[in-house]
């Protein structure tokens, strides 16, 4: 008796000493999360928010001067930094965390198809305010496309706006407005960023669902599903729509040309996030590959890190077939679409299904998109 | 042959033990419960989802939207009195009909130990638990009594080994014992434990793990019922379910298991831990040490009930073996899994997309099953073929209602199990509303394509 209450008590003690609190146990060979997550901090998101900061920067810049001055020049000058930093922008678009998920960063910035009639009827009225959850979809670079490329036929048309339409004012005021408003946004993340959110990131270095590991890779994975595969090929392509297409549904419609680059941009940005590749830099640290080899991940005779990277040069392969235009694609091919649509599926299912099991990670993103 | 039945059946023990694990059972259902509620569990499991799924031939079993919250107070309540011995059959009957309409109500929620308790609860109502120890008793001198037969007390004992030894028995496959799946996937999770947290990506230890796992499984059983071994074996279920507590999030489950297994010692043991409550409550044991034995009335009736359970304890015995009537992988099918005691064999994982077409427009539409599931949902229906028809009927039958004709329902949909590459699960082209839940071997789903040797 006395034997099994000493038993008992002891089990008592032992459950409450080892509920553990995640504490950092960094010797032994654990696979070292904080030096992952501090190479995805320090190495690739800060830096690829830095980036991008800079490339909206230059955005205000020549945004400022076209307004001062509309001419075909100007245009011309503010419509390629436009494209820089809306390239620099595919590099953040995944890292939905602290401000950039406090501020819907994502949602302010790329959604699209943008809402055209929505655009001319805040620039007639000339109030309105893009903080606002319904003005998302008159913002950000669909809405910069639609007031850089899309106003007019032409370059002396679209200047047009700018210079000689009875609205010129509105029109120059709205465009600086959604410029302005990608800055104050960026500049608020890399402001958190440096400001201890980077710290907490790091720290937040345990296996739990709300980790920045999970978090992260979550996001990772939602990325290349929701907003590479289902947003630039899927529903253009008419995969969600019983294969009715979607031509003007395409990211950057209006410059037109620039979405197989902008996919491309994307899809380097996820691969290089996976191989733990530093930004702008041929160096590598800790990332999801690394993690899974050190787990050891073997699926058929083959690390899993090396399907997923093979994928991916599958991936390159088939996007290299595409047009530039995925507007053109859809409507004069759209097979090729489909195809690599395909492959881009098959990596999704090695992510989410294969990876997350093999990281033990749960899948925890519900999406609120419609049918 | 020197075992006779009669003279088995003839056998008396103290009425201590049974009151012992009545009065611990009963607890912990009610700490079990309290706790489910506590977690919001009720709400988000029965409540929140907008669709359920049920078992074959209990799809009338469903939550009662608030009033679940109701079904679970009685339930508790049940067991409160259950373990008091305060109106014991009507509150055992009770408790096992309303807990097992809980776990009945979504399979997604499924768990061995669920089952465990409903088995034990049904058993419960056969015995003469109120004997010793109870309100019943001390209410109604007549029905006290110190001495019970033996087997009232056997049957537990013997359920409790069914489930080690069957959990034993399926830890013998190829998977489990030559490529430690899957636990080389799980420990590593915990590799931030003190002290044995870098043990835990070792490929030796996930061997050890699977294997140590392996032979307690299959010899607690003997262990606990030897007496010299008895401590030890004591000892080692406690480490044991200790462990699995620290490494895997598995509720209440390993407690039960401990507080059970000193089902196994003698009734002195259970004798003094009731005085020890007893001086607690300031009223005394002796009452209940009258010396009586609940002398059995072998007439029509009680003959019929030893019969019945004698058939429900062969039915405990073949259940699980049912599996063998299935063609392909078991753990790939999963037709024969459910209620065997196959208890953390798989790490298995899915995605599915399933694609509703108009029969008549040949119109697609692209299901996002976030719309109709809940995340736990959807994760247990992308691997179970059985949810994923049940969820195909619910698609046909939602968007038939919202006009389209004749919804066809198809699911393109990937599979990994215990660190294989995922593959393609369910046939593609087969249009799933058209298919029928039956205890036939589902034809839709692909072939395995591997071998998983053994049990």
């Amino acid at each position: 008796m006395k034997k099994i209450l000493l038993i008992l008590s002891f089990v008592a003690v032992f459950v409450g000493c080892s509920s553990n609190d995640g504490a950092n146990n960094t010797d032994g060979n654990n696979y070292d999360r904080t030096a992952l997550l501090t190479n995805w901090a320090d190495n690739i998101i800060v830096p690829s928010y830095v980036n991008y900061q800079a490339k909206v920067q230059i955005l205000v810049t020549s945004t400022n001067t076209f307004v001062a001055t509309p001419t075909e020049a100007n245009l011309q000058i503010l419509r390629t930094s436009c494209f820089e930093a809306y390239k620099a922008y595919q590099y953040i678009s995944m890292y939905n965390l602290g401000k950039a998920e406090e501020i819907n960063l994502n949602m302010a910035s790329n959604t699209y198809p943008t809402n055209t009639i929505g655009i001319e009827s805040n620039i007639s009225s000339g109030t309105y305010n893009l903080a606002l959850l319904s003005q998302f979809d008159k913002q950000g670079f669909p809405a910069l496309d639609y007031l850089v490329n899309g106003l007019g036929g032409n370059d002396a048309s679209i200047v047009g706006f700018y210079a000689t339409n009875a609205n010129a004012a509105n029109y120059k005021q709205y465009l600086t407005a959604v410029v302005s408003k990608l800055k104050t946004n960026v500049d608020a993340v890399v402001t958190d960023w440096n400001s201890g959110f980077k710290n907490s990131y790091v720290a937040n270095s345990g296996t739990s669902v709300s980790s920045s590991v999970n978090k992260t890779t979550n996001l990772f994975v939602k990325n290349l599903e929701k907003d590479i595969r289902t947003g630039k090929l899927g529903i253009p392509a008419g995969v969600f729509s019983s294969g009715v297409k979607y031509p003007e549904k395409v990211e950057g419609y209006y410059k037109n040309d620039i979405s197989k680059e902008l996919l491309n941009v994307s899809l380097k940005a996820q691969q290089d996030f996976f191989n733990g590749k530093h930004f702008n830099s041929t160096a590598t640290g800790e990332g999801l590959k690394s993690y899974l080899d050190f787990l050891n991940v073997i699926r058929n005779g083959q690390k899993l890190s090396d399907i997923i990277n093979n994928q991916f040069a599958a991936i390159y392969t088939v996007t290299n077939t595409l047009n530039n235009s995925f507007s053109q694609q859809v409507t004069t091919d759209n097979s090729k679409m489909i195809i690599t649509y395909d492959a881009l599926q098959q990596n999704v299912i090695y992510t989410k299904l294969d990876m997350m099991q093999a990281l033990n990670i749960t899948i925890d993103y519900v999406d609120g998109d419609g049918d | 042959m020197g075992f006779s039945i009669t003279k088995y059946l003839n056998k008396y023990s103290e009425a201590s033990t049974l009151a012992f694990f009545r009065l611990a059972f009963g607890f912990m259902m009610v700490l079990s419960l309290i706790r489910f509620a506590s977690y919001g569990w009720i709400d988000k499991f029965y409540i929140q989802p907008q669709f359920h799924f049920t078992y074959y031939g209990f799809e009338w079993v469903k939550p009662l939207g608030n009033y679940t919250y109701l079904l679970f107070f009685i339930s508790g309540l049940a067991a409160l009195f259950v373990a008091i011995g305060y109106k014991y059959k009507l509150s055992i009957i009770t408790f096992f009909l309303i807990f097992t309409y809980i776990e009945f109500m979504d399979k997604t929620t499924y768990l061995n130990h669920y089952y465990f308790i409903t088995v034990v609860s049904f058993i419960l109502i056969f015995l003469p638990a109120n004997a010793y120890f109870s309100i019943d008793a001390y209410r109604n001198p007549k029905i006290a009594h110190q001495k019970i037969p033996s087997w009232t007390i056997d049957i537990l004992k013997l359920l409790l080994g069914i489930v080690y030894f069957y959990a034993g028995l399926a830890k013998l496959n190829s998977d489990w014992l030559f490529e430690a799946m899957p636990l080389k996937i799980w420990l590593p999770n915990n590799s931030n434990l003190p002290i044995i947290g870098s043990l835990l990506n070792e490929n030796w230890v996930h061997y050890a793990f699977s294997w140590t796992g392996m032979i307690y499984d299959l010899s607690i059983p003997f262990l606990l019922l030897y007496r010299r071994t008895r401590l030890f074996a004591f000892v080692l279920v406690v480490v044991f379910h200790i462990l699995t507590k620290i490494l895997f999030p598995i509720g209440v489950f390993p407690y039960i298991m401990i507080v059970s297994s000193l089902l196994f010692f003698d009734a002195d043991f259970h004798k003094k831990c009731l005085q020890f409550i007893s001086k607690l409550f300031n009223f005394s044991i002796t009452v209940f040490e009258n010396g009586k034995e609940k002398i059995q009335n072998f007439n029509g009736i009680y003959k019929t009930k030893i019969a019945f359970l004698t058939c429900f304890l062969a039915f405990q015995f073949l259940f699980p073996f049912r599996y063998l009537l299935f063609p392909d992988e078991l753990f790939w099918t999963e037709e024969g899994f459910r209620f065997s005691w196959r208890v953390m064999l798989m790490e298995k994982a899915g995605y599915t997309q399933f694609i509703v077409t108009d029969a008549k427009t040949k119109e697609n539409i692209m299901i996002n099953n976030s719309h109709f599931l809940t995340t736990f949902q959807e994760k247990q229906m992308s691997f179970q073929p059985d949810f994923i028809l049940e969820y195909a009927h619910f698609l046909h039958d939602y968007y038939q209602k919202k006009g389209i004709q004749e919804p066809e329902v198809r699911v393109q949909s990937y599979v990994a199990l215990n660190g294989r590459l995922s593959q393609k699960y369910i046939n593609p082209k087969i249009n799933l509303a058209k298919e029928n839940e039956t205890f036939k071997h589902k034809t839709w789903i692909l072939p395995f394509n591997d071998e998983i040797k053994g049990f």
